[in-house]
């Protein structure tokens, strides 16, 4: 399940969700905002998604991981709007019978929405300056 | 390849987000254009438009799906220029 949204992320009730009998192991990655990136201090930041873009590759990134990984459930959930410091930016949940396959499709599944998944951030810096982080000097990762 | 004279005109809606919003100052529009792959397309509106960022920096999705930028325009297709991202 993938879900963008505005309100604080509540990883309590999500955990909740990816119990299932079937699952021994149970992994959970929160991206948080922090207060730095590349030498600038950040005070805050913006992100903006396209929706229905979102929500397709997000379901496709589901289904690469249900492919590769012997896994029960995965949820996808990530912040749009404006954060501050400390705020979870985005979650990460995967159940699986065995750890090694719940480790692995987490880091699949961050990593590939890093790369992929069409969201943006603009970082708001202490001197009162911003940016849209990667858009001037980063190109899109390859696919594969 | 150029858009040529001869080539007859689309309807397409383009959709922009975050750095390509703020340049273009919407968030989407419908424009009748002659461009007849998503590549022509990116040049007009770049020229018209200043866009800082270059064809090779973006990915193309038509509606819900990624496509290569040599892609042929069709009417009514729902285009949206992805900026690199950041999410996470």
């Amino acid at each position: 399940m993938f879900t963008l949204t505005t309100e604080a992320i509540d990883t309590q009730s999500l955990q909740e969700r990816l119990r299932d009998n079937r699952a021994g192991a149970l992994i959970i990655f929160e991206g948080v905002v922090r207060n730095h990136n590349e030498g600038k201090d950040v005070k805050a930041l913006s992100y903006e998604a396209c929706e229905s873009l979102a929500k397709a590759e997000a379901e496709r990134i589901f289904a690469e991981a249900y492919e590769r990984f012997d896994i029960v459930k995965c949820l996808l959930v990530h912040r749009v709007g404006d954060l501050q410091i400390a705020d979870a930016a985005v979650f990460v949940g995967v159940s699986a019978a065995h750890r090694d396959q719940a480790y692995a499709a987490s880091r699949y599944i961050i990593d590939e929405t890093k790369k992929r998944l069409p969201v943006w951030k603009k970082e708001h810096y202490t001197d009162q300056s911003s940016a849209w982080v990667n858009c001037a000097h980063r190109e899109h990762q390859p696919c594969t | 390849m150029a858009a040529t004279t001869g080539s007859r005109s689309r309807s397409v809606k383009v959709r922009y987000f975050a750095l390509l919003k703020e340049e273009r100052g919407l968030a989407e529009e419908t424009i009748e254009t002659r461009a007849e792959s998503i590549a022509d397309l990116y040049k007009e509106l770049q020229a018209r438009h200043k866009f800082a960022l270059r064809a090779e920096q973006l990915r193309v999705a038509v509606g819900d799906d990624f496509v290569d930028f040599s892609s042929p325009l069709n009417d009514d297709d729902v285009i949206i220029f992805v900026p690199p991202v950041a999410g996470g």
